[in-house]
């Protein structure tokens, strides 16, 4: 049962818990939209208004319905599913099979329209290209490198935030991590590109050392998309630390394990789902990206770049490449999948 | 097992998937072809004789900057007006790149775009530009001749759309950190360049041209006529000396404010430019300056280009004509920072010497410029003998220099 | 868990670092903001408040930001609705290919967004001539949905995980229908956690850029679409600092309502 009372069941936790002055006036817990909603019993009463035969009746059928399905879980199932799976098979599924298809295809080297007569040309194009294979695997390594560093830095972040902070400070912290999502990504890269320009921001604060920042390149863009995504790693690592039960650290202190022995015989195996949910996005949302590479990459190019300059000239070429990153992240995202991190994103 | 069992599932989710998609894929329309003469045999299409009823909106495709209406700078619309003149409203996609343009009009939901010649002739091959009474376009007998029906906005004579405005990219460099002043390419392409790291070059594959035009001069052995004809020799020529060149480059602009806050910092020094960026260069203190090298340089000339599958037709030759109207071609190039198509423009500048600056008209100084014109495999410069690189593999070539 | 003192001021330390670098570079936007300069420069050359007025005049800007609001709004709705019933399907039931479908619905945000995009935007465009529609806001706001799906999905599902049926089975062994067991037991459990996935996956339409570009039709331009023309303008550079930094200062409302709501800092930020 613990997990329930680190559950606060909203409807009645939160009206009277504490609010110091918070929302002026507004009425928190008596407004009009809680009251249908939260309070068991008063909102039946109150719902219809006048209890005319029309509602009622309409209610009895509600209700017939819903016993009916209540009764038949296969039926209830089929409800469920029908309208996501359609979804995500169709619109979804579909699009990327018929891209894919399309990396059978050629062009028309004249129109640049698509020809559909079948080959597999451009895979082996591909396959055959060494600098294909250059860009994908330094797109991979730029991927992985991300994830690495978003991992060191948010660890203690989400530490922080989720165990050590004061409890009552908790929300606000977590409000300062979300908040820079909303500010553009585009204006935060070349935010970036202004730091880390020649005498920028960056070199000025290392001049003192008698350092210099790494100009752009490979490795500012490894920051740059290491700082874009490190919300999407602190949150779920917060989460799973914040979900971790009390008396499971206690006891292995009592057992008489040390800090660092805790963290990594305890907390590390329960919290390593999060972190791989985490690297689901900082990893694949790097693997695609073709933006921040061209703000402060220098010269690099990373497979987004490639897929993105073939698309409107040589759409066939483009799917064939699309399929490097594609089957990296499946592959990625089945291996992951054995550690339950699928369940913990 | 369960990883099996997911197989499976998965399977069966896109056999299906790949049934529809099969079911419902897209046809491609109706293109051109090669003739036995090797010349370019666009799609039949005819241009309307006479302008109609015209609709109640346009739909343009264009670069930022050509079709304002104030909302991001006050001063700048020219789009309202035309709106209350014409009764068109005017919904614009601004593409940032040529790519973009030419994915956008395949569409087929725009009437018009504002296209550069890296763009312009794929999409009169494919049949989905039309081509343009120009006789219905009044404003257009006072374009400067030397932008009417050229390579880049005509094929065997018949206007394929409505010059807008053109420029040359130019080569920038750092006052206070480049000596001597350059005066040729080669400071660029120079194999042991002192200014290693630091050199800047346009980030699209038409760049190969650039490297084809220094070849021009200096490998007249190659011998190409045209830039933008290359056959595979020439070609293998300039991509090799654009590899070369790749190992001193600092890195490759596409946006102006890239190429402005690089040239600020000194993270590049030396590199190709548009005037209107050396301008704004200048205007923050930045010591640079802009010069056209002795061997000339490529250059942009955009036009206005009609969709095939245009719903509001009328509406965009109303467009056409008051985009290069005298005031309205001079507010926009003024806007953007290139020279007017329309002549008349120059006597409407807000800056008394904006023609001259950008050197409108003058056809000695755009004689050494070579307007960026789309590689097809049927050579620009009239070769029948052999087949010239078309610009999907240029796109492949760039990609593959960079490494 | 018990720290050692130490350990706690070094990750007391690094915590606060980190921050601090998530902090910097959106004060560089401020500063940027106030810079006269175009372009972005350092050190900055002194200070004006002329771009906050333009950026205030702005249509473009205002209509962009209204644009993505209804994109976002609309994403978010279907990504709620589809989001929570694979969440009660998958967690509420049991039935082959349940895996492969917790699987499909990360897809979509786990798979490059150049792909997601060119995937869609070929599709639609053999789907939706036929159809007579074309490109415009319908189009971002399927194509948004489609990866937002997730983000509800997640935040529902743990929710549900965490509160097993026993809950229900217990309200309705004290004679609730079923009817009144979803109204007063399941919903409020997983209400905050709808909402939670709601609002991120608000946050996630609203700075898309990718799929965007290849999914908006012609005059459908949402603010990421704007901020990425106005950079390519040549006078417009400082204003989409300006906008940027009203973005963060106004995203702070609905972030801390979001969290104040949902009551529970645990599951109420699961991305």
């Amino acid at each position: 049962m613990s997990s329930l009372s680190r559950d606060p069941h909203p409807a009645d936790g939160r009206p009277g818990g504490g609010t110091p002055g918070g929302a002026p006036g507004s009425g928190r817990g008596s407004g009009p939209g809680r009251t249908s909603g939260g309070a068991p019993g008063s909102g039946r009463g109150g719902a219809g208004g006048g209890a005319g035969g029309g509602p009622a009746r309409g209610r009895r059928a509600v209700r017939a319905v819903v016993r009916t399905l209540h009764r038949r879980p296969r039926l209830r199932l089929a409800l469920l599913l029908t309208a996501p799976l359609t979804w995500l098979v169709v619109a979804y599924l579909g699009a990327l099979a018929a891209l894919f298809l399309a990396a059978f295809w050629t062009t028309d080297p004249f129109t640049s329209n698509v020809v559909r007569t079948w080959n597999t040309g451009n895979f082996r194009q591909v396959l055959t290209t060494s600098v294909y294979w250059h860009v994908a695997l330094r797109t991979l390594g730029t991927a992985l490198a991300v994830t690495a560093v978003d991992i060191v830095v948010a660890f203690p972040i989400a530490f922080w935030t989720a165990r050590i902070a004061a409890p009552r400070y908790r929300h606000l912290l977590v409000v300062a991590v979300l908040t820079p999502l909303w500010a553009s990504y585009l204006v935060k890269a070349y935010a970036w590109r202004t730091i880390l320009s020649t005498g920028g921001p960056l070199d000025w604060a290392l001049k003192p050392f008698g350092l210099h920042g790494p100009g752009y390149g490979l490795p500012a863009v490894v920051i740059v998309l290491a700082y874009l995504w490190l919300p999407y790693m602190i949150l779920p690592i917060h989460a799973g630390l914040a979900g971790l039960p009390d008396d499971v650290l206690d006891a292995s202190a009592d057992l008489g394990a040390r800090t660092w022995r805790t963290f990594r015989s305890v907390v590390l195996p329960l919290v390593a789902p999060s972190v791989a949910a985490g690297s689901v996005f900082t990893f694949s949302l790097s693997l695609g990206d073709y933006i921040a590479v061209q703000i402060v990459g220098g010269k690099t190019q990373l497979i987004g770049n490639a897929i993105y300059s073939d698309v409107t000239l040589d759409l066939p070429l483009a799917a064939a490449l699309a399929t490097l990153p594609v089957a990296v992240v499946v592959l990625y995202l089945l291996a992951i999948r054995r550690t339950g991190a699928l369940n913990s994103l | 097992m369960r990883v099996t069992r997911h197989l499976v599932a998965l399977a069966a989710a896109l056999t299906a998937a790949l049934t529809l998609a099969t079911a419902c894929g897209g046809s491609s329309g109706s293109s051109g072809s090669v003739g036995s003469d090797g010349k370019l045999h666009p799609p039949k299409l005819t241009a309307q004789k006479s302008l109609g009823q015209r609709e109640s909106a346009v739909n343009l495709i264009a670069w930022a900057g050509y079709v304002e209406d104030g909302s991001d700078d006050p001063k700048a619309d020219w789009v309202h007006p035309f709106e209350r003149q014409t009764g068109c409203t005017v919904h614009v996609k601004i593409a940032g790149t040529s790519d973009d343009m030419v994915s956008l009009m395949k569409t087929g939901q725009y009437d018009a775009v504002s296209a550069s010649g890296d763009a312009s002739l794929r999409l009169i091959a494919s049949g989905d530009a039309a081509p343009v009474n120009t006789a219905l376009v009044p404003n257009y007998k006072d374009v400067f001749s030397g932008l009417k029906l050229q390579a880049w906005n005509s094929v065997g004579g018949v206007a394929y759309g409505i010059p807008h405005g053109y420029g040359a990219n130019l080569l920038m460099y750092r006052t206070d950190k480049v000596s001597p002043a350059p005066t040729s390419w080669g400071a660029v392409f120079a194999k042991d360049s002192p200014y290693k790291g630091h050199i800047t070059a346009y980030d699209s594959p038409i760049y190969i041209a650039d490297a084809a035009l220094y070849l021009m001069r200096t490998r007249p052995d190659l011998g190409i006529r045209n830039p933008y004809a290359l056959d595979q020799k020439q070609f293998d020529a300039a991509v090799a000396l654009l590899r070369q060149q790749n190992a001193n480059i600092g890195e490759y602009w596409s946006d102006y404010l890239k190429e402005v806050s690089a040239f600020k910092s000194g993270d590049s020094v030396l590199g190709t430019t548009w005037q209107v960026i050396a301008n704004t260069a200048q205007s923050e203190k930045v010591p640079v300056k802009a010069v056209l090298p002795s061997e000339g340089a490529t250059g942009w000339s955009d036009t206005w280009m009609l969709s095939a599958k245009a719903e509001h037709p009328n509406c965009a030759y109303a467009w056409f004509n008051w985009i290069v109207s005298p005031q309205v071609n001079a507010q926009v190039a003024e806007y953007f920072g290139e020279a007017p198509a329309n002549r008349l423009a120059c006597d409407h500048t807000a800056d008394r010497t904006f023609c001259a600056d950008y050197h409108a008209g003058e056809s000695a100084y755009y004689k050494r410029v070579w307007f960026w014109t789309t590689p097809i495999p049927q050579c620009v410069d009239g070769r029948k003998d052999v087949t010239c690189v078309p610009y999907a593999k240029w796109v492949q070539a760039w990609t593959s220099l960079k490494g | 868990m018990r720290l050692s003192p130490t350990a706690r001021i070094v990750l007391r330390t690094t915590a606060l670092l980190g921050i601090a670098v998530i902090y910097l570079p959106l004060l560089l936007v401020l500063v940027n903001s106030l810079n006269p300069d175009r372009a972005f420069g350092w050190p900055p050359g002194g200070i004006t408040t002329r771009w906050w007025a333009d950026a205030w005049h702005s249509g473009g800007a205002r209509s962009a930001l209204w644009v993505s609001v209804r994109a976002g709004l609309g994403a978010t709705a279907v990504a709620l609705v589809l989001g929570t019933l694979v969440a009660f399907a998958v967690q509420r039931h049991a039935f082959f290919g349940r895996q492969t479908l917790s699987f499909l619905v990360v897809l979509p945000i786990a798979l490059p967004g150049v792909v997601t995009g060119i995937a869609l935007n070929s599709a639609f465009r053999s789907v939706l001539p036929p159809l007579g529609l074309g490109f415009g806001l319908l189009t971002v706001i399927i194509a948004h949905a489609t990866f937002c799906v997730v983000i509800v999905f997640n935040n529902v599902a743990a929710r549900l995980r965490r509160v097993s049926g026993s809950l229900e089975e217990a309200a309705m062994d004290l004679g609730a229908g079923p009817l009144r067991t979803f109204r007063d037991v399941t919903w409020p459990l997983v209400r905050s956690a709808v909402l939670a996935g709601g609002l991120l996956a608000f946050a996630l339409s609203f700075d898309e850029i990718v799929v965007t570009t290849f999914t908006a039709g012609a005059g459908v331009q949402t603010l990421p679409l704007w901020i990425f023309g106005n950079l390519a303008r040549p006078q417009q550079a400082p204003v989409v600092n300006v906008v940027a930094a009203v973005l963060v200062l106004a995203s702070v409302i609905p972030v801390y309502g979001a969290q104040r709501l949902s009551g529970d800092t645990a599951a109420g930020s699961r991305i």
